[in-house]
């Protein structure tokens, strides 16, 4: 495993580029005019679980997108996912 | 360096694509059969699909000295219609004893329901009662978490399936311990936007360890990148990564998964 100079070497140019566009897209989504979403709402919360120093923070996130029911659903009326889990609207 | 990808669906990709796999160190392909991008309106249309599977395919990788294998199935996301998927079960068993065909894939679910819940166990039966393996593809995004979960408990409730046998694929960071927990193979796809990207698959690998795992590029008609698997390579060796620990990821596992299938040649190399 790389020591944290070594994984700071590496990837804070690329991960501080990614950091910079997130701000930039919710700039973008602040200047934009239309209802509240949920999958803007989940990307909040999922924002919440960054910034500790726990080590399973992309867990998390993936969690605060997941559906977190566990029974099958009655029927796919869709093929597609969208990334947020939409029950979360109710 | 030499490599193995694990799941590609070349019937999507150009003859330039296997050309330049060949030349970045591919010496195997996998094809799990999946959805076309439509709905293909009969059996019929499957049993061609099929056909190009276990005869054509194989013919075009060979052009590049490329050994090309199969799984067959109907995808979950064709599943909702359990008659259609009747008949594509019940023509299965013509083609599992061609030469290139593995086994039972990808199946699994997609968003959940239960009739691709039932169209799973079905696979599940096809696979055990004729031993073959299996490749499950885990769903997209929002619904990957619950239907891993519903996949580990359908395959666990039946006794006839063991778990080094199957290879559970797409997990990421909140699937990938579920899945070695209960004894599965777990595979981890690079894909540019969802699943995983090169450098999150390595985190997991130096979290998880790199037993019972592998990484593919999946490519198909979609976002993706037949070269996924030689990239994941490069950012292995960035990070200072042993040879031997990056043959072992891309290409002793996949050997010791599918060997399991009597049909399976380890290339000699
Ligand atoms: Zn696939």
């Amino acid at each position: 495993m790389n020591n944290r100079k070594e994984i700071l070497d590496l990837y804070f140019l690329d991960a501080r580029s990614r950091l910079i566009d997130i701000a930039a897209f919710m700039d973008r989504v602040n200047r934009s005019e239309g209802q509240a979403d949920f999958r803007y709402s989940q990307f909040l919360e999922a924002l919440n679980e960054l910034g500790g120093t726990s080590s399973n923070q992309a867990e998390k996130v993936l969690l605060t997108f997941s559906d977190p029911t566990e029974d099958p659903i009655p029927k796919a009326t869709t093929k597609a996912a969208c990334g947020a889990w939409p029950g979360s609207i109710n | 360096m030499r490599y193995i990808e694990p799941h590609g669906h070349m019937v999507s990709r150009t003859t330039d694509d296997y050309k330049s796999m060949v030349m970045a160190g591919c010496q195997i392909v996998c094809e799990p059969a999946f959805w076309a991008g439509f709905d293909r309106s009969s059996a019929q249309g499957f049993y061609d699909y099929f056909c190009q599977l276990t005869q054509h395919e194989p013919k075009r990788a060979s052009l590049f000295g490329l050994p090309h294998y199969t799984w067959l199935c109907i995808n979950p996301k064709e599943s909702e219609d359990v008659k259609l998927a009747e008949e594509v079960l019940s023509i299965i068993p013509e083609f599992m004893q061609s030469p290139n065909v593995l086994g039972i894939g990808e199946i699994g679910l997609n968003k959940n329901s239960k009739n691709e819940i039932l169209v799973l166990e079905k696979h599940i039966d096809l696979a055990a009662s004729n031993d073959q393996l299996i490749l499950v593809h885990t769903p997209h995004l929002e619904d990957k978490r619950k239907g891993t979960q519903l996949i580990l408990d359908i395959l666990k409730a039946d006794s006839r399936i063991k778990p080094e046998r199957c290879i559970i694929d797409h997990v990421e960071e909140h699937t990938v311990k579920m899945v070695l927990d209960d004894g599965f193979w777990a595979g981890m796809t690079l894909y540019p936007e969802t699943k995983c990207t090169s450098n999150r698959a390595i985190d997991i690998l130096e979290v998880y360890g790199n037993e019972r795992i592998w990484m593919n590029s999946a490519c198909d008609w979609g976002s993706s990148v037949p070269l996924a698997v030689p990239n994941a390579i490069q950012e292995m060796r960035r990070r200072g990564k042993d040879p031997n620990y990056i043959d072992k990821i891309v290409y002793q596992n996949p050997i010791g998964f599918m060997s399991q299938s009597p049909r399976f040649v380890e290339p000699k190399s």
